[in-house]
């Protein structure tokens, strides 16, 4: 592991659990349910208040300064503008490559609900990785991450593991799509 | 609102439509509330020409996530308490998605009662494009 590498293992990221962006984030998945948009309503229900999707902290990326998948002021950006890309990739990248591969595998483990107003601090550790021919798009190489996320107390809210894969070449869809 | 154990039975199946037709925008949407911006989910010039792509296509965690509000309208606010997928097959714009929770154990821990669900989508071909499992905390 690089000096960089063992850095970003202990970096811990703040993520302010805000009902503005429980409502955006609600709507975008398509979720009309009023414990996600009305404080009201939701002191009315067993949650005693706004609380946040099964989902909602994948949004944490937003808080994250490194995050790769947000266009950065001043910086290169690999989706199209005047070209097809914003920068020359090296080849062979695949299908997945353009941009840090594709979400294999999500999990959440909830140890109580995520509220609005919740400042969440979340430290994320790299996982393990591991190799597997693929049949609809060459090798895959697969990469586990787990990201705690500890409320002001420093109890523990929510656990997630992603699994994150690189394919050598685009997915090949399945025969029922083509 | 939540589920109680007593009404339950090993099997038992709830499913419910998540889209219809699944738009560009709402990918989107998705996008912007999620800070993933990654240009394969909104960028078709970029998807086709450069990744290689028939055209853009779902955050596999938008599937999650409207796969997500089956469950919650299911169990019930604040009852979850695992909820795990792997994405099997991409979501397209114009996707019909249906997704079911399947009942396979009621077990105890801690004094409450605990439902396991099996939680699968599936689009209008009838391709499963999630795989998972949920937890769910139960009323007696």
């Amino acid at each position: 592991m690089t000096a960089q590498e063992r850095e970003r293992q202990l970096a811990t990221k703040t993520f302010p659990v805000e009902a503005g962006h429980i409502l955006m984030f609600a709507r975008s998945v398509g979720d009309d349910n009023r414990v996600y948009s009305d404080a009201d309503y939701a002191k009315t229900t067993e949650a005693g208040g706004i609380i946040a999707p099964p989902t909602f902290a994948q949004a944490s990326a937003q808080f994250d300064p490194d995050y790769g998948l947000r266009p950065k002021i001043g910086q290169p950006w690999f989706g199209s503008g005047k070209n097809a890309t914003g920068i020359t990739r090296a080849p062979g990248g695949g299908g997945g490559g353009g941009g840090g591969g594709l979400h294999a595998e999500q999990h959440f483990e909830y140890h109580r609900p995520l509220k609005a107003g919740d400042v969440l601090t979340a430290t994320t550790t790299p996982g393990k990785t591991w190799e597997k021919e693929g049949k609809r798009s060459g090798k895959l190489v697969f990469s586990e991450s787990v990201t705690e996320y500890r409320d002001q107390k420093g109890e523990l809210v929510i656990t997630a593991r992603g699994v994150g894969v690189r394919t050598e070449r685009p997915v090949e869809q399945p025969a029922e799509k083509a | 609102m939540a589920l109680s154990a007593k009404s339950l039975k090993v099997g038992d199946a709830h499913t419910a439509r998540l889209v219809e037709d699944l738009k560009r925008t709402q990918i989107v949407q998705y996008a912007g509330a999620s800070g993933d911006y990654n240009p394969l989910h909104t960028d078709e010039i970029f998807t086709t020409q450069v990744a290689g792509y028939p055209s853009v296509f779902a955050h596999g965690m938008l599937t999650m996530g409207m796969t997500g509000k089956m469950l919650t309208d299911y169990v019930g606010d604040a009852r979850l308490t695992k909820y795990g997928v792997r994405f099997t097959s991409q979501v397209w714009p114009g996707d019909t998605l249906e997704a079911t929770a399947t009942l396979k154990a009621i077990t105890e821990k801690d004094g409450a009662k605990i439902a396991e669900f099996d939680v699968k989508t599936t689009n209008q071909a009838g391709v499963e494009v999630l795989s998972g499992y949920a937890e769910a905390r139960l009323d007696d």
